[in-house]
């Protein structure tokens, strides 16, 4: 049975519909590429997976480890190993990473039936893979995400992933505004959290995340479907051509 | 109400003088504009009982306590009753009133506690009113820490005048905590004056209390550095009204004024931040912000700034936000696996963070973060 399975979801947001029928089915262990234009419905997808109430599922399923996962809260979906890296990860002035990031690990083993952590332990276990993520120490202690560069804004998402240990990670647009060191950076912490029991989908618009994080599966997202699946060699063939062919109408001047 | 037991001479002519002008203000009505948005009829009709409070008083021994002499010069010289209805009743009821000295260059590490209780008096009757006064003298380039608190059980009247005078070069650290009872009526006027080149901050944390009005009120001298935060958490009726002026009479003066709310149920807060800054205040430099965090759907907040300024070369900002906890910070926190609740608790919480910690006596922020978690915790239910 795959981890997750997704049939004929259809969302929208206000009376516009997004996503219009999406079929994927991820294992664990697979790492699935989405690319597209920009207005596909591919941060829709990653957003309605995490839970995000401002899109409305009007019709299809999403079958996770055997649960409806669009029965189950943002929350309790993060608890069963779900982690949404956010595109724009949000600013909370007054919420130290630290105590933010305890309170999420906390409730996550807490859920998961196992100790929660003190100070001293969260500390021993975040100090790694701080390293991993090349993030000083000091960023623990401002508020989350507040004042931090677009760069560390990213690092911080995927070091967050690294220390909740999601079992289905999905990663939009990780690599927007990232330099290509930064984007190494972020791709070897991503790339050191592969493994059998875990899946990831990573959401992005160009190859280039994809040199670095390579993928099993890459799926073409055009105006709310999945219009065409492959291999790794998909993705270059997009680099090349773009994604222009993937109308049937041509493109408005102007759009990206 | 009726009149305190008579007392020196030059304090007895004082309450006279205070219980005429109140005799012909009487208590202020919604169609004064001072008190447009805070009805204090409940107070008005109610027959009060007067008491008084049982004032606590810690502090080091080289505070000065003052016996009634040395307070005639300064007594009632900086609150003024000829305008405020409850300075001139809180006045007229003179009585036990604490007089501070803090000698010249003498700095206090420690903080100077008062605390003022309104007992529970049975014998008296179940509505009690109490006036405390407190007059403090910081001498030219001392340095000291007041923290007052005020608190008290069941259905009472509170009504206190603060006078705080900030010598020369002084530095002055208040703090007001109001810990009243969640039936009380609670009335302040804090009136600093500062002195040259002086620096005074006043932190106003206001948590109890049915009806409430705090008016805080400074005015500086050349080159004095003042200071209003506040920090009004309400919930259920409750009313808060916060009213402050800060008046930059001289040049080269600085303020900062930084007022934040937690409002839920049907509680009502205002803000009221007035800044007059007169011809000869030449290079002020002054900025006001007040926030309103809004819980739920039927509390209400008025704020208005009142800028009255008479000079040219001046720096004047103010901002006011009325707003609720962020969706897409609660959504944030939800997929990393925090609850909701738990969620709008973090935020509220965070909210009020920046007022937290300005706050610079550690055991007043620890007991401090220790009511808000707990406060919290029941908003966010």
């Amino acid at each position: 049975m795959a981890l997750l399975e997704i049939k004929d979801l259809h969302a929208t947001v206000g009376d516009r519909e997004i996503l219009k029928g999406i079929n994927l089915s991820v294992n664990a262990g697979e790492v699935h590429a989405i690319m597209g234009p920009n207005g596909s419905g591919k941060s829709t997808l990653a957003q309605v997976l995490a839970g995000r109430e401002l899109y409305v599922v009007t019709a299809g399923s999403v079958t996770y480890d055997g649960q409806d996962l669009l029965e189950m809260s943002p929350e309790v979906r993060a608890r069963e190993g779900i982690f949404l890296a956010f595109q724009y990860p949000v600013e909370i002035p007054g919420v130290s990473n630290m105590y933010f990031l305890k309170a999420a690990l906390n409730t996550i083993r807490k859920h998961r039936g196992i100790d929660e952590l003190d100070a001293m332990d969260f500390l021993n276990v975040v100090r790694d893979k701080m390293q991993i993520m090349k993030m000083d120490q000091t960023l623990l202690n401002r508020p989350v995400n507040t004042g931090f560069s677009g760069g560390e804004k990213k690092r911080n998402e995927i070091f967050q992933m690294a220390v909740l240990e999601p079992r289905l990670a999905v990663l939009d647009e990780t690599d927007s505004g990232l330099d290509i060191d930064a984007l190494r950076v972020v791709a070897a912490g991503v790339n050191a959290m592969r493994s059998a029991e875990r899946a990831m989908i990573v959401v992005t618009h160009y190859q280039r995340l994809l040199n670095e994080i390579v993928p099993d599966f890459v799926h073409v997202l055009a105006d709310g479907r999945i219009v065409k699946s492959g291999g790794k060699e998909l993705a270059v063939e997009l680099e090349a051509e773009g994604y222009a062919d993937l109308y049937e109408e041509p493109e408005a001047v102007g759009r990206v | 109400m009726t009149q305190a037991p008579a007392a020196e001479p030059w304090m007895q002519a004082l309450r006279d003088r205070a219980f005429a002008r109140f005799s012909e203000l009487g208590f202020p009505t919604t169609h004064n504009e001072e008190w447009r948005f805070t009805n204090v009829a409940p107070i008005a009709r109610t027959a009060f009982i007067p008491v008084a409070a049982d004032t606590l008083l810690a502090c080091s021994e080289a505070v000065k306590e003052l016996g009634p002499g040395r307070a005639e010069a300064h007594l009632a010289r900086y609150a003024a009753f000829d305008e405020n209805p409850f300075v001139a009743l809180n006045t007229a009821f003179l009585g036990n009133v604490t007089v501070l000295e803090i000698p010249r260059g003498v700095v206090i590490e420690q903080p100077i506690q008062i605390t003022h209780e309104v007992p529970e008096r049975p014998d008296l009757g179940t509505k009690l009113a109490a006036h405390p006064r407190t007059l403090i003298l910081v001498g030219e380039g001392a340095q000291c820490t007041i923290v007052e608190t005020y608190k008290g059980a069941g259905t009472y009247f509170t009504n206190a005048v603060t006078e705080i005078v900030v010598g020369d070069r002084a530095v002055v650290d208040h703090y007001k905590l109001q810990q009243e009872s969640l039936s009380a009526f609670h009335i302040s006027t804090l009136q600093a004056a500062i002195g040259r080149s002086a620096t005074f901050a006043s932190h106003s944390i206001s948590l109890g209390g049915a009806l409430v009005r705090n008016d805080a009120n400074a005015t500086l001298s050349e080159g004095s550095d003042a200071t209003l935060n506040g920090l009004y958490i309400v919930n259920g009726t409750q009313h808060v009204d916060n009213h402050t002026l800060i008046d930059h009479a001289m040049p080269h003066g600085t303020s900062h004024e930084l007022y934040k709310g937690i409002l839920d149920g049907q509680a009502h807060a205002v803000f009221n931040g007035k800044i007059i800054v007169r011809k000869d205040a030449q290079k002020t430099d002054s900025k006001q912000t007040n926030k309103n965090l809004v819980l739920s759907d039927d509390a209400v907040v008025d704020t208005k700034p009142e800028l009255q300024i008479f000079a040219d070369d001046v720096r004047c900002t103010h901002g006011a936000t009325i707003g609720q906890l962020d969706a897409e910070s609660l959504f944030y926190m939800q997929s990393r696996g925090i609850g909701k609740r738990e969620a709008r608790r973090l935020l509220t919480y965070a909210f009020a963070q920046d007022v937290v910690d300005r706050i610079k006596v550690q055991s007043l922020r620890d007991s401090l973060e220790r009511i808000l978690f707990e406060k919290f915790h029941e908003l966010a239910e």
